[in-house]
């Protein structure tokens, strides 16, 4: 590629033999685990069906089209529950997640040695879980209904919130802080004056954004029975009825661009 | 002295408020509270039957003590791989097609009918949730990790050529300049103009992509689309909660050795 031959001999070369060689073994490696995935894939696979896709997914097409608009009546409701689980529940998230913020973040933990792991932890673990995952057992745990969605739109939260928080917090201009504990001011009032007015736009912002990733996940809740307008979806999925289907699709399409216009409106104001 | 100091003499100094107009203020405050009182009104909460569930719950939390990870070491075994095949796959995939897609997406290299039409696959992609997606697709083309994988590849893409085309938006143009200059070709004018600039983040971004592809890949199998989720949700609904915990932790463990593992990689390609 980058090479050029002059009277036999290599003038240019972007690198040497064994990294180049190095390089060429990494893609031979990366190649064969992809080819490896792709066989276990579609061992897995039913091809007939793969084929006959198109069809199915213009047969599906057809009966959804046109959405049956005169069930829009039936999911004011729905859509409010939704838009209750994805408010709330960032809400509550955003409770529980300040203190476990203050607790992780460098500068204000009170141990580095023994509480700040316990915060990272409960970070790491409440993120790696998705919200569904959490409504699975919530579901389970607390009945069916909007408050286990609520719950599991919380939990899962606090990681995503606590994580941007404490980075935020760590990145605090000292001087102030200093300067406010000169005057002699006790830890809360340091905390108060010192700290929170520093990531106070930050708080907002990662606020909003985390309600607007929530709106998203929370129409999806009612899967597995966590309330919202999902039940609805998995009430019209289960009876194929495609019309309602369709038109669950276009509303809940329409509140996610509608959070995301809202959510980038707030970010602009507050930036 | 001032006047202005003379007047502010004596009083006590209050915080300037977060929000500096009192009109928009007074509105955000009193509309939430009367957003929280509706809400919290349309909240109904069965309180006997969470209490009957806190058993359970109390049950679920013994299990993450005391996580059952042998009498169904196959099946998690099984899902385990499944979800892995599927992240890798869908990434690599993704990868591929959201690389033209997004270069068609950025402004300053593309034509007008090339960029709207890729700007509208982005947003399409990015507005649908993979659960929606992935129900979708298992009903076309039936359960198993084809749907999983398909769904995680049209995500891939969403996120992807976004991140790219803004990334192409803000690169240096005189190196793309001076390629052109030589004479080179369009394809010679990325290959060797814009493709260097991108790459550290394109390849940041593919692992940071790979993480969220695993996270997603845990989930899809509650509505058929393969997975380890498949494996989970069987496990919850047969109340073994002990073996729910044990997957539950191995995904914890996986998503954890995946972000340091993309983190290390970042961090020298960056």
């Amino acid at each position: 590629m980058a090479v050029s031959t002059k009277n036999g001999q290599k003038v240019w070369q972007r690198r040497d033999r064994n990294s180049q060689l190095k390089i060429w073994a990494m893609w031979l490696i990366g190649t064969a685990i992809f080819m490896w995935s792709w066989t276990q894939i579609s061992a897995a696979t039913t091809w007939s069906f793969f084929w006959d896709a198109p069809r199915i997914a213009a047969d599906i097409g057809g009966r959804a089209v046109p959405p049956r608009w005169a069930y829009i009546e039936k999911l004011w409701e729905p859509l409010w529950d939704t838009l209750n689980i994805a408010t709330l529940g960032t809400i509550l998230a955003l409770i529980m997640a300040v203190p476990v913020a203050f607790l992780a973040a460098r500068n204000t933990t009170p141990s580095a040695l023994f509480v700040r792991p316990i915060a990272l932890f409960i970070i790491v673990s409440t993120r790696s879980i998705n919200s569904l995952i959490w409504a699975l057992l919530l579901v389970k745990i607390l009945g069916p209904g909007i408050f286990a969605g609520l719950v599991a739109i919380a939990i899962r939260s606090i990681g995503f919130c606590a994580k941007l928080l404490y980075e935020a917090i760590e990145e605090i201009d000292e001087k102030q802080v200093e300067a406010v504990r000169a005057t002699g001011a006790r830890p809360w009032q340091v905390m108060v004056y010192g700290i929170v007015p520093q990531i106070m736009p930050a708080f907002a912002g990662i606020a909003v954004f985390r309600w607007d990733i929530n709106l998203r996940e929370s129409t999806v809740l009612g899967l597995v029975g966590a309330g919202g307008i999902g039940l609805q979806l998995q009430g019209s999925l289960n009876t194929l009825a495609w019309p309602q289907v369709s038109l669950i699709l276009i509303v809940i399409l329409v509140a996610v661009l509608v959070s995301e216009w809202v959510s980038a409106k707030v970010r602009g104001a507050i930036i | 002295m001032s006047v202005a100091l003379d007047a502010r003499l004596g009083q006590p100094w209050k915080k300037p408020p977060f929000v500096k107009s009192p009109a928009l203020r007074w509105t955000l405050i009193i509309g939430s509270i009367l957003y929280l009182i509706l809400a919290l009104n349309s909240i109904e909460v069965n309180w006997a039957r969470v209490y009957r569930g806190l058993d359970r719950g109390w049950q679920f939390f013994v299990a993450f003590t005391n996580p059952d990870f042998t009498s169904r070491a196959n099946d998690i075994r099984l899902g385990l791989t499944e979800s892995a095949v599927m992240t890798l796959a869908s990434t690599v995939v993704g990868i591929g097609v959201s690389i033209p897609i997004g270069l068609g997406a950025a402004r300053n290299i593309s034509v007008l009918p090339v960029y709207l039409t890729c700007r509208a696959i982005i947003a399409v992609s990015r507005a649908l949730n993979e659960i929606v997606v992935a129900i979708l697709l298992v009903a076309i083309f039936g359960f198993g990790p084809m749907a999983g994988f398909l769904t995680l590849s049209f995500a891939t893409i969403g996120f992807l050529s976004k991140l790219l085309a803004e990334e192409i938006e803000d690169m240096d143009k005189v190196q793309a300049e001076a390629v052109r200059a030589t004479g080179g070709t369009w394809l010679q004018r990325y290959v060797f103009g814009i493709h260097p600039q991108v790459v550290p983040r394109l390849i940041g971004l593919s692992m940071y992509r790979l993480d969220i592809n695993f996270r997603e890949s845990a989930v899809l199998g509650i509505v058929g689309a393969g997975g380890i989720g498949a494996t989970l949700n069987t496990a919850f609904d047969r109340y073994e909660f002990d073996t729910a915990a044990a997957i539950l932790l191995v995904i914890i463990g996986a998503v954890m050795v995946l972000e340091y593992l993309s983190g290390i990689i970042r961090a020298k390609v960056q």
